[in-house]
């Protein structure tokens, strides 16, 4: 079993390879997702910010 | 582009017969009803992206066979293609976006534009970067000054370049209409890179899927690149989306302070 997965990881010698294109990969695209969220969070919440203080001022 | 700017058509015009792809377009460009649409595709394109993300690794790094030439290093193809398809995809998109905003002053096309670009950036950086790591193994080094390359490393100083000026000018109009303008004059690069490595002597291999006479990849490689391709396509489409809506909302507010300097 564990050899098993041993030889996966190594991917006939290419895992050196491999791997860092997956998972840089899975890190680029997880952290646009994360940023994207948190631009998407912010600019609401700073625009509902602003209508309050809006209607504070009325 | 001088012609264009000068030649705006409006909407109100009785004369101009709009086909139905124009009001679609027209009909998008109201910022609540582009909301309300986004929030319901947002759900089903992310959960197309775990799916198809989930499919599409199993098939590339279990079933799928070792190259008789490339070995296993063939399985960087499966995040190394789709990422330049991509690159390649979301600088079109962003063009046409561009140009819609620039013609005919559409809100939302110029924010899709500018949602575009830092995904398109990204799917660039990591065709270039796995592409580094593909080609050591393969041709002895992480990079050579040849054509595909080359142009691919244009595409990605093409997107900051537009980043860069989109964000430069106080007043955002004039950053939306000069990296409009940019965006459109990259697009000649497009072809560039698709051809490039037919036009010129290259190290890196030619296309196997896109090209004429149809793919000349086996079923059992193409199955996991397609659909790694389609869920890097719901991705897009999903962050794309989410990002807009955040440009929807940062317009608002600046609008919205416009309004209170000016009273």
């Amino acid at each position: 079993m564990m050899e098993s997965i041993s030889t996966f990881l190594n991917m006939g010698g290419h895992g050196v390879f491999i791997w860092p294109s997956y998972l840089l990969s899975a890190l680029v695209l997880i952290l646009l997702l994360v940023f994207s969220l948190n631009f998407r969070k912010n600019m609401e919440a700073a625009l509902g910010a602003f209508r309050d203080e809006k209607d504070a001022h009325k | 582009m001088s012609w264009i700017i000068l030649v705006p058509r409006t909407k109100k015009d009785p004369k101009v017969n709009e086909s139905s792809a124009m009001k679609r377009i027209d009909w998008l460009a109201n910022p609540a009803r582009f909301q309300r649409l986004s929030r319901r595709v947002r759900p089903v394109a992310a959960w197309l992206t775990v799916g198809l993300l989930a499919a599409g690794l199993y098939l590339g790094l279990f079933q799928s066979p070792a190259d008789y030439q490339q070995s296993e290093t063939v399985r960087i193809m499966y995040v190394h293609v789709p990422a330049a398809w991509m690159g390649l995809f979301c600088y079109v998109s962003m063009a046409v976006a561009a140009g819609v905003g620039l013609i005919w002053r559409h809100p939302v096309a110029d924010l899709a534009a500018k949602a575009t670009a830092p995904i398109g950036a990204s799917f660039t950086f990591l065709a270039l970067v796995t592409g580094s790591l593909w080609g050591k193994p393969m041709w002895g080094t992480y990079w050579v000054w040849d054509a595909r390359l080359t142009s691919m490393l244009v595409l990605l100083f093409f997107y900051l370049g537009y980043i860069a000026l989109v964000n430069a000018f106080d007043d955002p109009a004039r950053g939306t209409k000069m990296s409009s303008i940019l965006a459109l004059v990259g697009v000649i690069n497009v072809p560039i890179v698709k051809f490039s490595v037919e036009w010129w002597y290259t190290l890196h291999q030619s296309a196997s899927v896109v090209k004429a006479g149809g793919p000349s990849i086996h079923p059992s490689m193409l199955w996991p690149l397609l659909l790694m391709a389609f869920a890097y396509t719901t991705y897009y489409i999903w962050i794309l989306l989410l990002r807009i809506d955040g440009e929807i909302a940062a317009t608002k507010i600046r609008a919205a302070r416009m309004r209170q300097v000016h009273g």
